[in-house]
């Protein structure tokens, strides 16, 4: 079975990925639903931005993370100075770096989602009673569901082999931010590392297929319930 | 006597313009024309789902669009039922909480969830799912949420195009009784003369964004 390091590699990957996205998530529905639904100056900017983690090196998104967020960054000096909180060489410093990673990939989805929503139904909505926020919240969000489930595996799963990024901002300490590809590089450093890692590189494989598999599950549970057909 | 008094003016980028006045009582008033001729723009107006360049609507004493001073109420204060075409049920909810819907969010309803779903023949079909119901069938479930949320005015958007004649004919009768009970000014918009005529209720006719004839009296 898994050795205790290996267990603590599993343990800070599962807590920084499931961060990461519980995170993001309020974000990408806000973000994804005014992608899909609103027309506004610098939208194309914006998706741009949003965009950029998924094609930069992950490497240099995570500088960019440790100049803006470091101990001498303007935000990272802000949120030390008023919630003493330090992201860099700290596990939540990894989930920044996994959240922000993987955020292109949960917006996609979720705007997907929303757009495949029929606007009259939001319509009708309102008509019967409903404000923009109790028809968001009545109609829209539960039709777009699966997208949000969809989403959150997708950014889960990306956040599971997060690494360069997770490097630069967090580094790698045992225990505390070194996760599963962290563990696994870290052991191919010493000989017989190759034999060391394969329990860990057979446990990365099940958590991904066990996130693949329960959205997958969740995604079919949604469509059951909206009906085989709406002819 | 609620009176619908309309008076709009709205144009489209692509040149489309509508320009039109007229009142509708309580009771069933035919809005006929072809497609394109500005109906589903005259029923977007009244619902609030679009604001118009120009123009005023009242319903009863209420305004729900002035322009010139700046008056729009937002659709869920309108009390304005809405009847899609295709029936825009809510596909993740059952028929009978479709038809709780707006019920449930009208403060001041005096409707009858059974009594509705007893006139409209759908009492048996509460616990399914809109996917599994025919046409005729969703459509009188639309009806009915429409109704529940305890409109003044009812907008008839082509509510009976897809359907049948035999259909269109039941419809239109359990429309018909439900009218009887209560003061509501009810707008059906139609491309089919067939549906003026089974109808015999006076007809607005729109040309072009324009209105050819006043309603003539019935």
């Amino acid at each position: 079975m898994l050795s205790p390091a290996e267990l603590d590699a599993l343990r800070v990957s599962l807590i920084v990925s499931l961060t990461a996205v519980a995170v993001s998530l309020p974000f990408g529905v806000l973000f994804g639903w005014l992608l899909a639904r609103r027309q506004f100056f610098g939208k194309s900017a914006l998706e741009t931005v949003f965009n950029l983690p998924l094609v930069m090196p992950p490497v240099v998104t995570g500088y960019l993370l440790l100049v803006l967020f470091g101990r001498n960054g303007w935000l990272g000096g802000l949120l030390d100075r008023w919630f003493g909180v330090r992201l860099v060489f700290d596990w939540k410093g990894a989930a920044l770096a996994a959240a922000v990673v993987s955020f292109p990939l949960m917006v996609r989805s979720i705007r997907l989602a929303f757009s495949a929503v029929d606007v009259r139904l939001e319509q009708a909505a309102r008509t019967l009673g409903a404000g923009r926020l109790d028809a968001f919240f009545s109609v829209s969000l539960p039709l777009a569901r699966n997208g949000v489930v969809a989403g959150c595996v997708l950014a889960f799963a990306r956040s599971l082999g997060e690494f360069g990024a997770t490097v630069m901002i967090a580094g790698n300490i045992a225990g505390r931010t070194r996760t599963m590809p962290l563990f696994i590089y870290n052991e191919l450093e010493a000989p017989g590392g190759l034999e060391r890692s394969m329990g860990l590189v057979i446990v990365s494989i099940i958590v991904a297929a066990a996130a693949l598999v329960l959205g997958e599950v969740l995604e079919r549970r949604g469509r059951r319930r909206l009906g085989a057909s709406d002819a | 006597m609620t009176t619908l008094t309309f008076r709009c003016e709205h144009h489209y980028r692509s040149g489309f313009r509508l320009a039109a006045e007229f009142e509708a009582r309580e009771g069933v008033t035919a809005l006929f024309g072809p497609s394109g001729s500005g109906k589903s723009t005259i029923v977007s107006l009244i619902a609030g789902l679009l604001c118009p360049h120009h123009g005023k609507i009242n319903l009863g004493t209420r305004t729900l669009v002035d322009t010139a001073s700046r008056v729009w109420l937002p659709p869920e204060r309108r009390h304005v039922g809405l009847v899609f075409q295709d029936h825009c049920l809510f596909p993740h909810l059952t028929v009978r909480e479709n038809l709780e819907y707006g019920f449930r969010r009208r403060r001041q309803h005096t409707a009858d969830l059974s009594h509705i779903a007893e006139v409209l023949e759908i009492e048996s079909l509460l616990a399914r799912a809109p996917a599994t119901l025919s046409g005729g069938e969703r459509q009188r479930v639309a009806l009915g949420r429409a109704l529940l949320s305890s409109p003044e005015l009812l907008l008839l958007d082509e509510p009976l195009a897809a359907l049948d004649r035999p259909l269109q004919v039941r419809i239109l009768q359990s429309l018909r009784t439900i009218l009887a009970e209560r003061p509501l000014v009810a707008l059906l918009v139609t491309h089919d003369p067939s549906q003026i005529e089974a109808l015999d209720a006076p007809v607005i006719e729109l040309k072009a964004g324009r209105i050819a004839s006043p309603p003539q009296p019935s």
